[in-house]
């Protein structure tokens, strides 16, 4: 296990490749929302030539569908989704500039070299540990499709955000290399 | 005869909604610590951890422990003396899943039709709703959220007698492998065998939703659980994916009679917010 590193998102170059896989970061900054629905309506825009309505250059996107808040609170549970749904329209995103993304489980092939071509690093939040996360986050503004309810494109305020590099922008795997010395079948 | 209103099904099942989704049943905690003692792994006992400290929060704070506050899966146990007044059952039902999620700030995940539009219900109605008639006249009413992370995951196979008890080990054994950390492991398993294709898999669901520290009241059946979360937890997979013992906490196993030239089995895999409350009314 390594010691936590803090890091600042939006991602700099530098931070992207500095990220190896089994590294435990706490991020800070400001990290982008956004999930199946919206993700899909993003890779339709780019389809009709049209610009994203967000600038994802260096953003890190945050698979996430929060809970409602309630008054008083910034942000209901907010723990990440299963990223793999979005596997399908990420490699259009990161080539508009996306340079990191936060969820949890397993990545495509496509998604992984798609990484590796342009220095993508991914990292997974602690899945189901919706309200604990929810108290690293300090701000939750909605961007576009706010109709999309929690599925809404939004900007997220984050402060020792708790993750761990899963797969680095070299390609190696934690899931494989963590897994590997307890498996016993 | 016993008269029950429909709007007390109503309320009931709108408490059971944020009770569930808010506070982890107490058995599931203690496994979290039971399992921290015997996790080889760092990460997976930092992991553990969280997930302790998480349902505190959840709990102490009426916050949902998991955003995925899920499809509100409602099981019914419907007393044959019990006269409903005032409405009918399942509208009783869908409703109070709309109080419970909407007053409640649990999120809203339910789309109205699932290929064309999907457009979001706004109120997570409607429950997917179980209802089974029996003596008595009491209702009893369980409701287990169920979130889509580890409800994708659930796999469905028809195997034939030949196939064994081998056979059903294997099934279990690549869908805890394909599932991974996609379905938030350490999970709770529900296994499904007999009966017909979907007999099999309600038997899943049902077993999925029982109480950690249940096991079949079959001898055979119960040691053939343990069986099965010895295995999976060979895996590796361990606490998030992430590497580790502890990938169940638990594999129940529902049976059902079956066919002289069938042995379907399913698999529904809990996520470690393996929710539930219950009422009587």
């Amino acid at each position: 296990m390594s010691n936590e590193k803090r890091i600042q998102a939006p991602f700099s170059p530098e931070t992207a490749a500095s990220l190896k896989a089994g590294d435990r970061v706490l991020i800070s900054g400001t990290i982008i929302a956004a999930r199946d629905a919206a993700h899909k309506r993003l890779v339709e825009t780019l389809d009709r030539g049209e610009d994203l309505p967000v600038n994802l250059e260096g953003q890190v996107v945050y698979y996430v569908g929060p809970s409602p808040a309630k008054p008083g609170q910034v942000i209901g549970a907010a723990g990440p989704t299963t990223s793999g749904r979005m596997d399908s329209y990420t490699p259009r995103l990161i080539e508009h500039g996306l340079r990191g993304m936060i969820g949890k489980g397993y990545r495509s092939e496509a998604v992984v070299e798609s990484m590796k071509a342009n220095g993508v690093p991914y990292l997974a939040a602690v899945g189901g540990a919706g309200a604990l996360i929810a108290r690293s986050i300090r701000s939750y503004t909605v961007l576009a499709y706010e109709e999309l309810g929690p599925e809404a494109v939004a900007a997220m305020e984050v402060e020792d955000f708790p993750a761990i590099v899963v797969i680095d922008a070299e390609g190696n795997n934690y899931y494989e290399q963590g897994q590997a010395p307890y498996r016993a079948l | 005869m016993k008269t029950i209103e429909a709007s007390s099904i109503t309320r009931a099942v709108a408490e059971l909604a944020v009770k569930a989704c808010c506070d982890l049943p107490k058995d599931m905690m203690a496994g979290f610590r039971q399992a921290k003692e015997t996790e080889p792994s760092p990460v997976g006992r930092d992991i553990l951890d969280q997930l302790i400290r998480n349902a505190e929060i959840a709990s102490s704070e009426q916050m949902p422990i998991c955003q995925d506050t899920g499809m509100a899966v409602v099981f019914v146990e419907l007393g044959q003396d019990v006269h409903i007044d005032g409405g009918d059952l399942e509208d009783a039902v869908h409703q109070g899943v709309r109080q419970g999620y909407v007053d409640g700030y649990l999120r809203k995940s339910m789309v109205a039709e699932p290929l064309f539009e999907r457009t979001n219900t706004k109120d997570n109605s409607p429950a997917i709703i179980h209802v089974r008639i029996v003596p008595g006249d009491q209702v009893r009413i369980r409701l287990a959220p169920k979130g889509a992370g580890s409800e994708n995951k659930s796999v469905l196979k028809m195997l034939v007698p030949a196939d064994g008890i081998e056979g059903v080990r294997k099934v279990v054994l690549d869908c805890v492998q394909a599932a991974g950390p996609n379905s938030c492991p350490p999970m709770v398993i529900g296994v499904g065998i007999g009966g017909t294709m979907e007999m099999a898999a309600l038997c899943a669901k049902r077993a999925a939703a029982r109480d950690l520290a249940s096991s079949n009241s079959d001898p055979r059946y119960a040691a053939f659980e343990q069986e099965l979360l010895e295995m999976v937890n060979k895996t590796g997979v361990g606490p998030q994916g992430l590497g580790g013992v502890c990938t169940a906490l638990k594999v129940h196993v529902e049976w059902y009679p079956t066919h002289i030239a069938s042995l379907p089995v399913a698999v529904n895999i809990n996520c470690h917010a393996a929710r539930h409350a219950e009422a009587v009314l």
